[in-house]
């Protein structure tokens, strides 16, 4: 058992440190920590360009699709030293991490070629069409339709809370393929492009005044019969391993974030005489202790995943690290007093601080809420009975 | 990433949990709770056959003077295993004089003390005072709280900057047990009246492994102790049938015990952070122990707590098990600085001192 990463992974480090810090103090300083995913989407996308040109947009990928074919632990490190340099939060993160994983592991060598060289080189932006107003929690009770017309699937159907849908390219849409079918059974995995007639995007404005996410209104909007991961009727099994991508290695990196986040928390503390109280320094000693941890868990899991386990650190850490951001943003807040709630400019938009605490409330919700989480780990991880169903 | 147990590592941890599971049953650490004198809170036979049997009383101690020759890491297994059982033992004592002499004793010191310690001969406490009169050679002053007191052959005493061995049964020592909540590990009070004193050779160091191996001790034993509460508390979920459903299947109560895995799990991130930490010398050290002994003792004691409730009535019963573990966090809990207080450390890394 050893807490630290091997001299050849340390060298890595210092290559992808080197780059990353002269991009954010060179011709990419403009965008250098930004906060919101919806500012400089222009800029955004001649980052993730930047990022190809270099071969570091996907360096998880195989070597033939763009990528470096990185390790678990480069992967890591990447995301550690990206956050760690300020690059902003990427815009095709769901491109990247999601959707590429996934069309490399179900997809056709044809689908490959189609889809994978537009995500590595930063051309397409992808969102993620999974859920729906009754759909949420729930989300094998997709109502959205699909049905085979001449060569196309064509589909109707309404998605909900999708991610920058209106700057993206290409949306995956989990779709029920077969009538009458219900929950996990009957549906496919179908891969469209944003812009036709049958989709229409709305945003929907969140509690800190910003819209990242939105309605998307499928109305016989189409694709190919080919643009479909894995067999017809058989989505869920493409949908679920999607999800087991998102608990990847950009989770390192995510701490790079909080703990620009802490620091910032701490930072307020001092200049304005909160380091001094009792109470706020148990809280700020606590969130420290809470982060570390956060850390080695991850570490732990990670270097398990090596060995291809899924074990209790993994299955505890989403509801794990979006409640320590939650309690984070309190504590911000409460450090801040209230100056926290003067927003900087004459419009509602908020600096790092407050945004945390009103966007962090999202984060017990989103991917899985932290009831759903508790479901999860009960059921999964301490093998307890699952509640009793409603009937559809 | 090699943050994950070796193999050796995981032969060590099963042989602990077996042995413990096998030997340190309720019925024994009953009698030993039930015990009064210097037997008092000791399973003499469990604590040589660990010792002996097992042989892993000095699993810290350098090979060189007799030991087992491994680090912290090793040292959290074993006390893990035994804090799952609630064992009565004299792991704590024993295990932070061994490293106290090894870190800080005279040559002499070591040659005479540790090979007894490790065998299981010689049993260790450790107390400190905010202050004591050290004459030539003798020492006064009184010593609170020290762990399995009553029982001690060698006081390992601690006043301010400096660190005495002292020997239970000279002249001038006294040891006065207490009835102890915890009865697995009874508290004795150490009062000094010109009584025979060694000061150890380096007590910078002496005091600095008292600390460590005290620390990664009660949050190792803390951690097995939570997973014991948890997994005691799921069995007993998946047993017990109210309303014609498993106990278990409902939200109320599953999402309690999900909230117990949640904190053990990064309590086990703690204790195996500042273990490695500690082997390797690393600088985030002292942050990790102060880490691992402020949130291994709240999560023991938020889990214990639960253990009572989640049983229901059968769990506030002397005749259940629930009581050793809750009696254990508490007292981990006060042991050694108590949560606020190791918070207190990280809070003046990070801020500097309070004003």
């Amino acid at each position: 058992m050893k807490l630290g990463f091997s001299a050849q992974d340390e060298a890595f480090r210092a290559e992808c440190a080197a780059w990353l810090q002269a991009q954010m103090a060179g011709s990419f300083a403009d965008i250098r920590g930004i906060p919101n995913l919806c500012d400089q989407i222009e800029r955004r996308k001649e980052w993730e360009q930047q990022l190809a040109a270099h071969r570091w947009s996907c360096i998880g990928w195989p070597e033939a699709w763009g990528g470096r074919n990185a390790t678990l632990a480069q992967q890591v490190i990447f995301a550690e030293e990206y956050a760690r340099a300020g690059a902003p939060n990427r815009i095709n993160h769901i491109g990247v991490e999601l959707a590429g994983p996934t069309i490399l592991a179900f997809g056709s060598d044809e689908q490959k070629a189609r889809y994978l060289p537009g995500i590595a080189a930063g051309r397409h932006i992808w969102c993620q069409g999974y859920s729906e107003p009754n759909a949420g929690s729930d989300l094998a009770n997709v109502r959205t339709k699909a049905r085979i017309d001449g060569g196309d699937w064509v589909v109707n159907g309404q998605k909900v809370w999708t991610s920058l849908a209106h700057y993206s390219d290409m949306i995956f849409v989990v779709a029920r393929s077969e009538d009458g079918s219900q929950g996990p059974k009957g549906l496919s995995f179908l891969l469209m492009e944003m812009d036709q007639p049958g989709i229409e995007v709305r945003p929907i404005r969140q509690i800190n005044g910003e819209a990242e996410f939105n309605e998307t209104f499928l109305t016989d909007a189409r694709c190919p019969a080919d643009a479909m991961l894995g067999a017809a009727g058989e989505g869920w099994k493409v949908a679920m391993a999607l999800l087991a991508f998102e608990r990847g290695v950009s989770t390192l990196g995510q701490q790079m974030q909080f703990r620009n986040e802490l620091d910032a928390v701490i930072a307020a503390a001092r200049a304005n005489g909160k380091a001094g109280d009792a109470v706020i320094r148990q809280r700020i000693a606590q969130a420290e202790i809470g982060l570390r941890l956060m850390r080695y868990g991850a570490l732990r899991m990670l270097s398990s995943a090596d060995a291809g386990a899924i074990d209790g650190a993994a299955l505890t850490y989403k509801i794990q690290w979006a409640t320590w951001r939650r309690d984070l943003g309190e504590l911000a807040m409460d450090v801040l007093g209230q100056a926290g709630e003067i927003a900087e400019g004459d419009h509602y938009g908020w600096s790092m601080l407050p945004n945390l605490y009103l966007f962090s409330r999202s984060d017990t919700i989103y991917g899985g809420t932290n009831q759903i989480q508790r479901n999860l780990i009960a059921e999964r991880g301490l093998g307890l009975p699952r509640e009793p169903r409603g009937q559809a | 990433m090699e943050f994950a147990f070796s193999e050796e590592q995981a032969m060590i941890a099963e042989t602990a949990r077996a042995f413990f599971t096998e030997n340190a049953t309720s019925e024994r650490t009953r009698m030993a709770m039930a015990a009064t004198g210097p037997d008092a809170g000791i399973d003499r036979a469990l604590w040589s056959a660990f010792c002996t049997e097992l042989g892993l009383g000095g699993i810290g101690v350098p090979e060189e003077l007799g030991g087992v020759g491994l680090g912290m890491v090793e040292f959290a297994l074993v006390a893990e295993a035994a804090g799952a059982q609630v064992a009565a033992l004299p792991l704590l004592g024993n295990a932070r004089a061994v490293h106290a002499l090894v870190a800080g004793g005279t040559q002499e010191q070591k040659s005479r003390w540790i090979g007894g310690l490790a065998a299981g001969d010689v049993i260790a406490t450790s107390a400190s005072a905010a202050e004591a009169a050290a004459g030539p050679g003798t020492l006064f002053g009184t010593f609170r709280f020290a762990p399995h007191g009553g029982s001690a052959d060698l006081l390992v005493l601690v006043a301010g900057s400096r660190c005495w061995l002292v020997e239970a049964g000279t002249p001038g020592v006294t040891i006065t047990s207490h009835v102890t909540m915890d009865q697995t590990r009874p508290l004795a009070m150490i009062t000094l009246e010109q009584a025979p004193a060694e000061p150890v050779a380096d007590h910078a160091a002496a005091i600095g492994a008292l600390d460590t191996t005290g620390w990664i001790c009660l949050a190792a034993e803390a951690l097995g102790g939570a997973q014991a509460t948890l997994d005691r508390t799921v069995a007993y979920a998946q047993e017990r049938v109210q309303f014609g459903r498993q106990i278990g299947s409902f939200q109320a109560y599953k999402h309690r015990l999900a909230d117990m895995m949640i904190a053990i799990e990064q309590a086990r991130s703690a204790v195996y952070w500042a273990a490695c930490a500690v082997d390797e010398g690393s600088d985030e050290a002292a942050m990790a122990l102060h880490a691992a002994k402020a949130f291994c003792a709240d999560t023991f004691h938020m889990c214990a707590g639960n253990m009572i409730q989640l049983h229901g009535g059968i769990g506030f019963t002397w005749e259940h098990d629930a009581h050793l573990f809750f009696k254990r966090a508490r007292s981990i809990a006060s042991m050694l600085g108590d949560s606020q207080w190791h918070r207190e450390q990280i809070a003046a890394q990070i801020l500097g001192a309070a004003a």
